[in-house]
């Protein structure tokens, strides 16, 4: 008869045990908390397939649940049967996503641009405008951050009135670029500081100026924090609503004015408002799953030194 | 943001010759006469001096603008290598300058004015009027008490993100996936949000919420009901769309904290609370602190929500200072007034982050 000759002591059987447990209470809170991040955004999707009854009694299955319907995409003019035909509402929505988009692309990149350059310069050379040095400058620049919107929204409602702005796109990439610079100086300078001088220095050696230097030694290198800046932008502004509700009626509305101005008037139309409300957020999704690391590479540059 | 900048310091030998000079400042003089040449017959114009074809203040704009390049071009011009090196800056100074700087200025003015857009009579300077309207607005007061609560609600989301991100920074399958399920919420927009979760989760006949909550025995569930009740819905909402951004900062900070540290807490025995306290906390302190400095400010500007989801309802229970300041305008027009509410809001922003930031950086200092 052989005999076990090494035991597991009892305290290392509950160790194992707890081990056990501690990974499941992990797992179990980890898709828990998803299921909170992602249940709305499955619900709204679903519920843009649903018919008014699926809706008052809850279903929530699709096939299981209940049949699946073009109903909230066709209000919309967007399902199959419809996409060929002439649509007021899909006009009226496509002329919305345009003004999202070419408003938000435009102030990120006009955004990117201008604090990528501030950013550069301020991390190499030493300035003295007035009484600012370099972090008087920076810290200006940064302040920006705090100001609230409220702010300038009503002297910028009388000045664009006397501009001809109102109700325009430049007016409100204007304010879109204004209102995310900050937050691309502050990524950007992080980015430049993080590249050695020694580059430019032999560039400029070689004969390149200090603009050629920055444009095409220091520029590639800091791609990947230009894209994550550009990201961060185009989220801020892409959902940004104060500002394009206040200064916009017709022609330059973006899309989250339009989802906010449906909410009111749609009552039980549920099905419209999901697929409204889900094509509204489906670019910045897209962009979040695809796009994941360049956001939080961006997000983390200004937190770690 | 490192205290000292590495410089790149270049020596020029490079020395702009006279006549380049004076280019320069033909350029800059030139264009600036311009502009207040065009600024003074629009101002003539305005007040029915002398008869223009211009129906705006664009062409005003339009000199600035020119006006701006040129001070740009002339830098460099004037200053050679030097001007070269201001152009970095200058571009986005002026930017911001023209934008933030004038409008406040401006928006003094109409803050000290009694000036109603639906009225007829334009503006009246009306001193400080506005002040006193201000200090007997019980609304507005409400509305700043509102803002306590909200920025009170941070402390609570920043447990929770901290606790997130210390569950994504343990050894875990799927990591990427869960990484990216955390960051949705903050990718969509506070008004898509609105509807989403408030209008159509949260109804109380056939959401989805309302009805899981009947199943658990809430026989008449209500969320925008009383007032307790829907700030509570505002700030969880809120919160769910902003966690993940403090998670992210958070958890960057996490996973640049060196691994000798955790070594070292293992051969010592440190465990669970005590090595949390102990090490990870302390060592995560600077970075808390920025990530929560964030979110009070983006916290400060919350309105799209509530504008579209309560109005300030009910009886001004949920409404933060921008949203009432919005429905000050949107309902009655009122820009003098509105805009002396903004403006005291500044400043009570501007002394609460300075002394903030001041705590903070006491805080952050290593403790001796």
């Amino acid at each position: 008869m052989t005999q076990q000759i090494f035991y597991d002591s009892g305290d290392d059987k509950m160790f194992k045990v707890r081990k056990v447990s501690k990974r499941t209470l992990l797992y179990a809170m980890l898709i828990f908390w998803a299921f909170i991040c992602l249940f709305p955004i499955y619900w709204t999707l679903s519920t843009s397939f649903k018919m008014a009854l699926d809706v008052m009694q809850g279903n929530l299955l699709p096939w299981l649940g209940f049949e699946p319907s073009w109903l909230g995409w066709r209000s919309l003019g967007l399902s199959p049967d419809t996409i060929g035909e002439q649509s007021t509402v899909r006009d009226e929505f496509l002329k919305r996503f345009t003004n999202s988009t070419v408003i938000s692309v435009t102030s990120s990149i006009l955004a990117v641009v201008l604090g990528s350059s501030a950013a550069y310069g301020l991390s190499r050379f030493s300035y003295k405008f007035g009484f600012m040095n370099n972090s008087d400058i920076f810290f200006f620049f940064l302040s920006q951050l705090i100001l609230p919107p409220v702010v300038l929204a009503l002297p910028f409602l009388v000045l664009y009135k006397s501009l001809g702005l109102l109700d325009s796109r430049i007016g409100l990439i204007l304010l879109y670029t204004l209102s995310v610079l900050p937050i691309v100086i502050w990524v950007m300078k992080d980015q430049f500081s993080s590249i050695p001088t020694e580059l430019e220095e032999a560039a400029l050696v070689d004969g390149l100026s200090i603009w050629g230097a920055f444009l095409t030694i220091i520029l590639p290198i800091a791609l990947p924090g230009m894209v994550a800046a550009f990201i961060i932008c185009l989220v801020l502004t892409w959902n940004e609503y104060f500002f394009a509700a206040l200064l916009t009626s017709t022609h330059a509305n973006t899309l989250p004015v339009m989802v906010a101005s449906q909410t009111g008037s749609q009552g039980i139309s549920w099905w419209s408002m999901a697929a409204l409300s889900f094509s509204a957020i489906l670019p910045l999704l897209l962009v979040g799953i695809l796009l994941e690391k360049f956001i939080i590479k961006g997000m983390a540059a200004g937190a770690v030194k | 943001m490192s205290s000292e900048i590495n410089t790149l310091h270049i020596v020029t030998s490079e020395v702009t010759s006279k006549s380049r000079r004076k280019l320069g400042q033909i350029l800059v003089w030139g264009s600036g006469a311009l502009l207040v040449l065009v600024a003074l017959l629009q101002t003539l114009a305005t007040n029915d001096v002398i008869n223009l074809p211009w129906e705006t203040w664009r062409p005003t704009l339009y000199a600035y603008v020119l006006w701006g390049c040129a001070l740009c071009a002339s830098q460099v011009i004037i200053r050679g290598e030097q001007g070269k090196r201001v152009l970095f800056v200058l571009p986005a100074a002026l930017f911001v300058i023209s934008l933030v700087v004038f409008p406040l200025l401006f928006g003094m003015t109409i803050a000290f004015s009694d000036w109603n857009l639906a009225s007829l009579d334009g503006r009246k300077f009306n001193g400080f009027d506005n002040l006193i309207q201000m200090w007997n607005d019980a609304f507005y007061w409400n509305s700043l008490k509102n803002m306590v609560w909200y920025l009170l609600a941070i402390i609570v989301e920043f447990v929770i993100a901290f606790g997130l991100a210390m569950l994504l920074n343990s050894e875990i399958k799927a990591r990427k996936f869960f990484r990216v399920a955390f960051l949705l919420p903050l990718m969509l927009s506070p008004v898509a949000v609105s509807w989403m979760i408030g209008k159509s989760m949260l109804e109380n006949r056939f959401g989805p919420v309302a009805t899981m909550l009947r199943n658990l025995g809430w026989e008449n569930p209500s969320f925008f009901g009383t007032p307790e009740m829907a700030r509570l819905i505002i700030m969880l909402m809120d919160a769910w769309t902003y966690i993940p951004f403090m998670m992210i900062m958070i958890l960057a900070g996490l996973q640049a904290i060196p691994k000798e540290f955790n070594e070292a807490a293992d051969v010592d025995g440190a465990r669970g609370i005590n090595r949390f306290f102990e090490i990870t906390f302390p060592l995560m302190l600077p970075v808390s602190i920025t990530a929560i400095l964030i979110r009070i400010i983006f916290k400060l500007k919350i309105a799209d929500l509530i504008i579209n989801l309560t109005a300030g309802g009910p009886g001004g229970a949920t409404d933060s200072v921008t949203s009432f300041i919005y429905r000050e305008y949107r309902d009655r027009s009122n820009v003098g007034y509105g805009t002396m509410l903004a403006m005291v809001y500044l400043v009570a922003i501007i002394i609460l982050m300075t002394l903030l930031m001041k705590l903070a950086d006491r805080w952050m200092r290593p403790r001796t």
